[in-house]
């Protein structure tokens, strides 16, 4: 699974730890994120993240 | 007035004592922007000021040493209160170099015609030699903006930290031993939960690295310096970072014909039979500048509004829109208000935007037809009560 990060404050999620305080359990593909879901970090949303390269 | 941080080291900023609105944020203490000149073997200016006192920012400079004496401009914040002046103070120092993060040089380049300016990028960890003393940046997202940074400088100790610690406080006095603790603590209070509440965790993570460096001095980009009370901001700080609850409620409304304000008025007098400090706010009278400062340390809130037009009043909306913006944490709360006739609106739009809030809502929203009947306020004075009850288990300080 595809990590991705924040382009904004680079906060990085990945899918095997999810987001467990925002509710997205450890699995939870980045695809399958609701599109209300904020960064943690800085309040952006899906839209300002990218694929993790490398 | 004492402008000596340290030998060498200066404050240059300028000292706005008439500022009153600060994007939205109502500064009725002004405001000061801090910029520090540090003279070495090479010189170097800390920030610039808002674009319109630029000229008395360099007659600052001018005073202790000549403006083609400045080797480098350091930028932490590419936010125009601290940026705005660059543009004349590039062409005023004509060998000075900026010096900023990526972030902040693109930030820059889209504010300003930087086409003329000399830039030295520098990365988390880099350093930059003055001589006796270097200059060490670290990066600090989010604190306030993206390209946020700290110039820290270890030979005096001294961490120059921008927004983070400053306090929209115009004063005579740069030094935080000069004023009142008190008073520059809730400045400094109201300053994080009206500009930075959002960023708690980037916030918690930069106090984590700051932690490890050796600090005798903070000097923030807004009001005063310290020297003598560090401990006591970066303990006020690590409650805030996590919007720490306190043994306190508050009850928020909006009110046409003082039905709402009767049910406020009730969950205000349950809640003060608790031990615990009961705060009443009438969005019209209070600025959300002060609303929003006394929702960070709360542990529960009431919010209330009549039903207007299938809405809500437009003033509780402008506040919930702000404080939901500011995303407070660690809060329980529930909706009231009255209504003529319809369901939508009113008391349950306040629910739904609470929640949409992460507001732990306790209750469904307490909902009066036009004037509340005794049995409703009764209602309201229990529900206040239970409030107050949750509160009373959070230390005060
Ligand atoms: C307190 C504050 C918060 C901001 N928050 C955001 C934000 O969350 N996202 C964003 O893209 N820009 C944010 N900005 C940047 C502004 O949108 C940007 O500075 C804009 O150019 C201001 O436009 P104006 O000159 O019309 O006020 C913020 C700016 C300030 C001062
Ligand atoms: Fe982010
Ligand atoms: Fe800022
Ligand atoms: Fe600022």
């Amino acid at each position: 699974m595809k990590k991705y990060i924040c382009d904004v404050c680079g906060w990085i999620y990945d899918p095997e730890v999810g987001d467990p305080d925002s509710g997205l359990a450890p699995g939870t593909k980045f695809e399958d994120i609701p599109d209300d879901w904020e960064c943690p970090e800085c309040g952006v949303g899906k839209e300002d993240f990218s694929v993790l390269e490398g | 007035m004492n402008i000596t941080l340290k030998d060498g080291i200066d404050w240059v900023g300028y000292i706005d004592w008439t500022v009153r609105d600060f994007h939205g944020y109502k500064t009725e203490s002004g405001s000061t922007y801090n910029a520090y000149l540090i003279r070495d073997e090479k010189t170097a200016l800390i920030d610039a000021v808002k674009a319109p006192f630029v000229e008395k920012y360099l007659d600052h400079v001018r005073a202790l040493t000549d403006l083609e004496s400045i080797d480098y401009i350091v930028c932490n914040h590419a936010e125009p209160d601290h940026s705005g002046g660059l543009p004349v103070a590039m062409k005023a120092c004509s060998n000075a170099v900026l010096v900023c993060n990526a972030k902040c040089k693109g930030a820059l380049e889209k504010h300003y015609d930087t086409a003329d300016w000399k830039w030295q990028v520098v990365e988390d960890g880099e350093t930059i030699s003055l001589g006796k003393r270097t200059l060490s940046f670290i990066n600090t997202p989010m604190v306030h903006w993206p390209e946020s940074m700290f110039t820290y400088v270890p030979e005096d100790k001294l961490l120059f930290s921008m927004d983070a610690f400053g306090q929209h406080y115009a004063s005579a006095f740069r030094f935080d031993d000069e004023e009142p603790l008190d008073v520059i603590l809730q400045e400094a209070k109201a300053y994080y939960a009206n500009i930075v509440m959002l960023y708690g965790r980037p916030i918690a993570q930069t106090m984590e690295r700051a932690a490890e460096l050796e600090i005798e001095m903070i000097a923030p980009s807004h009001g005063v310096i310290w020297r003598s009370h560090i401990k006591e901001v970066f303990a006020a700080y690590q409650k805030y970072v996590v919007c720490k609850p306190r043994p306190k409620v508050i009850v928020l409304y909006a009110t046409m014909w003082k039905a709402t304000e009767q049910m406020a008025d009730a969950i205000l007098e349950g809640a003060q039979e608790c031990n615990v400090e009961a705060h009443l706010y009438n969005v019209d009278s209070t600025h959300m500048t002060r609303i929003a400062t006394e929702v960070l340390d709360c542990a529960a809130i009431a919010v209330g509004s009549p039903t207007l037009n299938n809405s809500i009043m437009p003033a509780m909306a402008g506040v919930l829109c702000y404080l939901s913006g500011l995303r407070p944490t660690q809060k329980q709360g529930f909706a009231f208000g009255s209504y003529g006739w319809s369901k939508r609106g009113g008391p349950t739009e306040i629910g739904q935007a609470m929640e949409a809030m992460k507001i732990e809502m306790v209750r469904e929203p307490i909902r009066a037809q036009y004037a509340p009947t005794p049995e409703i306020l009764e209602e309201c004075r229990e529900a206040g009560r239970a409030m107050g009850q949750y509160a009373e288990q959070f230390p005060a300080e």
